[in-house]
């Protein structure tokens, strides 16, 4: 496959990024997308140019490293994967592919395609955690019964890797998906009812703090998590911090 | 409790709600003008019931004009607050991917029915008011047919009335589970609610275009 790329380069967080245009060939349609940008940074090496930085770790969609805003899209084309697990196959020979860095005030740009996302762990720190003394002395969790759906459900919100796709594919750059998957995966649990209270309000007072926007309920963001994440989580969220205030 | 005013749950749940109480009161309103239709007589009885009647002029009507300033000067902040979240635009956006046109541009949508208020205040509020409170004129209770047949016969006014339902029904379709989602209803029920959104965001603004198209057609 030939193709050409329409890749966003930025030299450091201050500089002011702009589109460049690159050609790469011989593409293999059954090479990841990842792969592909490995080959055109070879290229740029043997040419004596600065190779395009993005982030990458795991390349087998567990980690939440790799991002990028492919043809519009976070993670690009395909559903329920990241982007390390995204093939050329899905692009047809002589395409122009645009590829940004995922979009926000709240994850500012390092430096070409990657982005601070540092912004989720401090909401994480506020509160997405449950308190245990780890003297040793530590139930074990399996002695305590869960009710099936809610460790289901538990666990499906607990699957979020964190990448910050539902940040960058919703219009409004909201994190309400990421916090709400953290909220939920301890508030369905017996074990996370204890912080509860505490832990919802933090959560979104550090999700504020960070610059999101506010939630509109467009639903892209559940569309474009590669875990499939679902907007059952904000509902509950939204109950949660109701239920909160109050108290 | 501090908290919660400023933060962005609040500011969902506030406009999800006075969105649950606008849609209520749509409803009513619709219930009322589709009576024009059935007869004269049953729409001048209720609109002067709903003309006179302290509860609903003192009580109701300023409770639904703080609900309907609320409602547009919260989403106008939301808006505001929501496009400094991106300070800097993607070159390429393929929204279509991934959420509704309509859930994506609920400020215009929200902006032309804010338009058409304006028309239809012009229209109706501001004569009403001038008739009771400013001219305080004596009551006459079969004037409200009349009043309004007058004002569809004109095509633009009927027109844009139109142009303006099919925006309503725009910002309804994503609105109405909208509200639901926001409040925290997200549940086996959900897939009923949609279905009720739907069915309220295409059936009410039809009726109101049915309406207005029936007093232009019956008096031509």
């Amino acid at each position: 496959m030939n193709l050409t790329l329409q890749i966003w380069r930025q030299k450091n967080a201050d500089a002011k990024g702009a589109m460049e245009t690159y050609k790469v060939e011989n593409i293999s349609p059954d090479s990841s997308f990842l792969e592909m940008l490995d080959i055109l940074n070879d290229q740029l090496i043997n040419e004596g140019k600065e190779p395009v930085a993005f982030d990458h770790d795991c390349r087998e969609g567990i980690c939440g490293m790799c991002s990028l805003q492919i043809n519009g899209e976070p993670h690009g084309p395909g559903r329920a994967i990241t982007t390390c697990q995204l093939h050329m196959r899905k692009f047809k020979d002589g395409d122009t592919i645009y590829i940004e860095p995922f979009r926000a005030k709240a994850f500012p740009v390092i430096k070409d395609l990657v982005v601070d996302r540092s912004a989720f762990d401090r909401i994480q720190h506020a509160g997405g955690y449950i308190s245990v003394n780890t003297s040793g002395n530590t139930q074990d969790a399996n002695a305590i019964p869960v009710e099936k759906e809610k460790a289901d459900k538990a666990f499906d919100a607990a699957t979020c890797i964190g990448c910050g796709a539902c940040v960058a594919a919703c219009k409004n750059a909201s994190a309400m998906l990421f916090t709400s998957a953290k909220v939920s995966q301890f508030a369905l649990l017996p074990q996370g009812r204890i912080e509860a209270t505490e832990r919802v309000l933090n959560m979104v007072k550090q999700m504020d703090l960070e610059g999101f926007g506010n939630c509109t309920n467009t639903g892209a963001c559940e569309i474009e998590c590669p875990k499939g994440i679902s907007l059952e989580n904000i509902a509950r969220m939204n109950r949660e911090y109701l239920k909160a205030s109050v108290k | 409790m501090s908290g919660i005013i400023k933060s962005s749950i609040a500011r969902k749940v506030s406009m999800a709600l006075s969105a649950l109480f606008l849609l209520i009161f749509l409803l009513q309103h619709f219930l009322i003008n589709f009576s024009s239709v059935l007869s004269a007589d049953m729409f001048n009885e209720l609109s002067h019931f709903m003309g006179t009647n302290p509860l609903i002029q003192f009580v109701m009507q300023p409770i639904l004009i703080f609900g309907v300033v609320f409602h547009f000067v919260m989403g106008f902040i939301l808006e505001v607050r929501n496009k400094s979240a991106r300070n800097v635009k993607y070159v390429k956006y393929n929204g279509n991917a991934n959420s509704s046109w309509m859930s994506r541009n609920m400020i215009y949508s929200g902006i032309v029915i804010l338009a058409f208020l304006g028309l239809h205040f012009y229209d109706f509020w501001f004569p009403e008011i001038a008739h009771k409170y400013v001219h305080a004129l004596p009551e006459d209770p079969n004037r409200y047919f009349g009043e309004l047949v007058v004002k569809f016969r004109d095509p633009v006014r009927v027109g844009l009335y139109c142009l303006a339902f099919v925006f309503l029904a725009l910002h309804l379709l994503h609105g109405f589970s909208s509200a639901f989602q926001s409040v925290g209803f997200n549940n086996k029920y959900t897939p009923a609610v949609q279905k009720i959104g739907k069915a309220y965001a295409i059936l009410i603004p039809l009726g109101f275009i049915f309406i207005a198209l029936f007093h232009y057609f019956n008096s031509l």
